[in-house]
């Protein structure tokens, strides 16, 4: 029995983004940063980003946590490079209500994030893939002059 | 194969039979249900009895001078009188709480705030669920007593070297310790730690909520000064605990919360209190839920704990051997009496990946730090998933376990 069909939750693209992560590591140099993490299951995101040109240029996570926390973390920094920080309300916005609604909304950019519409019919799993966003949001909010460490 | 190998006497499939959730699919799966320390499911005949409670019998407790009260109120102390039985204590020292977390709490602030001094010491375990750590760090914060932790060892044990060293100075007046680790599985030596706590000038609370779940407690025995447990984890309904304190104690003890049944003559100015156990028991109780309680022990009894506790010591032992044969499972805890608790990891793959995959296919396990984070950090895990079984629970559903591991691993292609 395949018990990983590919509607559900753990479809071959939040495994690879598990697995290998793209954008997990520590930036050395980077003007925003902050934690998200969940006391009820010990999931924690660490992400750091530098700007370039008024948008995301680079971001880094750190993440410990499950498959969904890890593969959510990666595939929004794919989504958020590029992007200024008002657009990133925009996105996070848009992903928390696919998490809840479960309704995948009709953007371009949502082409991979998609994959984590799933994680809707897992009520107890909803913060692992809003985690991530929740750190991005408060880095972006707390901006600071670009830092080495 | 579950059937064959049971002891004559107790029949599992009769035992199944009984409780009307397990024929409930999960995800279009048998349910196997491996959560019962997080909380039991329900016999037919506790729901039952709370139905034909609430269809016939019921009324406040306590007040009413008609018929359908005295009804209710006998029915409510006659569970008061089961659960006294059940624990070998007289009825005076048995009070109904909602949970085993709120009777922790009510010796706390109640016993705590008057028989400790700021300067007395009270000692817990590394092995504690929150429950029984949370509210001494709240007593340390409002009362200035100290808040000592003794160390398990690497088995899952009371570290009684450890144990010598925080009451050395004499200052300790209260252990409050759990009689069986919700993660580890393991027992603890209550009538020894009761008779060490003694010959030092302590008292002993024990934070039954796993234990008496799996073997018959007798608070005499033990010499228990304050024993606390939860009704749902008995097979019983939420919303019901029990705490047991020896009478002198509660006789001496302050209320936990003022208003109705509580006190024996109230004026504007001035209030005196109701002996116990009412004296614990302020405004209307979970009536409904007592009772049920006190159809989950008659449940228990009829089964009998000899028969549990077999079947639970192989359920245990199944489940050890089953998951020690294969690669990447580590099982936590490595006590010698244990009971029907098993805590593991999966190489590489998160807990909570565990327990949705395994959700997938209809089996319920919980994952987490199951309501103990310094002890899941002790162990230097973050989080485990875990396997707890009841009467209800069989061989089969230990190997169905087994095969949903294995799945759960091709998953993550390990």
């Amino acid at each position: 029995m395949n018990i990983a069909t590919t509607e559900d939750l753990y479809q071959s693209l939040i495994m690879d983004r598990a697995r290998s992560p793209r954008h997990a590591g520590r930036l050395d140099e980077f003007d925003a940063e902050a934690e998200g993490d969940n006391p009820m299951c010990g999931d924690r995101v660490h992400v750091r980003l530098r700007r370039e040109g008024g948008k995301i240029g680079i971001l880094c996570h750190e993440t410990r946590g499950c498959a969904i926390c890890i593969s959510a973390a990666d595939l929004m920094g794919d989504a958020a490079i590029g992007k200024a920080d008002t657009e990133i309300h925009d996105l996070a916005d848009a992903f928390e209500a696919m998490i809840v609604t479960g309704v995948i909304p009709d953007r371009l950019d949502f082409l991979d994030l998609r994959a984590l519409a799933g994680v809707h019919a897992y009520r107890s799993r909803h913060r692992c893939a809003t985690l991530p966003w929740q750190a991005l949001r408060a880095a972006i909010g707390k901006t600071m002059e670009l830092r080495h460490g | 194969m579950s059937a064959a190998v049971h002891q004559v006497g107790f029949d599992i499939e009769r035992i199944r039979a009984d409780f009307p959730i397990l024929t409930e699919r999960v995800h279009g799966k048998k349910l196997v249900f491996l959560d019962s320390a997080a909380s039991a499911q329900k016999p037919r005949s506790v729901i039952d009895t709370m139905v034909r409670t609430m269809e016939t019998r019921y009324a406040n407790v306590h007040r009413g001078l008609h018929w359908l009260s005295e009804r209710c109120s006998d029915d409510y102390e006659a569970a008061r009188d089961k659960v006294a039985a059940f624990l070998n204590a007289a009825r005076e020292e048995i009070i109904f709480v909602r949970n085993t977390t709120e009777g922790i709490n009510l010796v706390a602030q109640t016993y705590g705030r008057s028989a400790l001094k700021p300067s007395d010491a009270v000692v817990v375990s590394e092995m504690e669920h929150h429950a029984n750590l949370v509210p001494w760090q709240m007593l340390r914060d409002q009362h200035g007593i100290d808040l000592r932790i003794v160390k398990i060892t690497d088995a899952g044990d009371v570290d009684f070297d450890d144990l010598e060293r925080v009451f050395t100075d004499g200052r300790v007046r209260l252990l409050a310790i759990t009689h069986m680790s919700n993660v580890l599985g393991t027992y603890t030596p209550v009538a020894r730690l009761a008779a060490f706590a003694h010959e030092r000038g302590a008292k002993i609370l024990l934070d039954g909520a796993q234990a008496v779940v799996h073997r018959a407690v007798d608070v005499k025995a033990i010499d228990a000064d304050f024993y606390v447990f939860s009704g749902h984890k008995l097979y019983g309904p939420s919303g019901i605990g029990v705490l047991f304190g020896k009478y002198a104690l509660l006789e001496a003890m302050p209320p936990f919360m003022g208003g109705g049944e509580m006190i024996r003559s109230v004026s504007f100015a001035t209030s005196t209190w109701a002996d116990p156990p009412f004296r614990f028991e302020a405004g209307t109780p979970a009536i409904v839920e007592a009772i049920g309680l006190g159809a989950a022990i008659d449940y228990v009894d009829s089964i009998g704990f000899d028969a549990i506790s077999a079947h639970e010591r192989r359920l245990t032992d199944h489940a050890l051997a089953t998951l020690a044969t294969i690669d990447g499972v580590t099982t936590l805890g490595r006590a010698q009496d244990r009971g029907g608790v098993v805590a593991f990891t999966l190489e590489g793959i998160h807990a909570h990946d565990v327990a949705t995959l395994l959700d997938k296919q209809g089996i319920a396990v919980r994952a987490g730090h199951h309501c103990a984070e310094p002890l899941t950090r002790r162990l230097g895990v973050e989080s485990t998933a875990r396997a707890s079984f009841g009467v209800y629970t069989t061989l089969d559903e230990i190997d169905a376990l087994a095969v949903g591991l294995r799945r759960v691993q091709q998953v993550f292609g390990r």
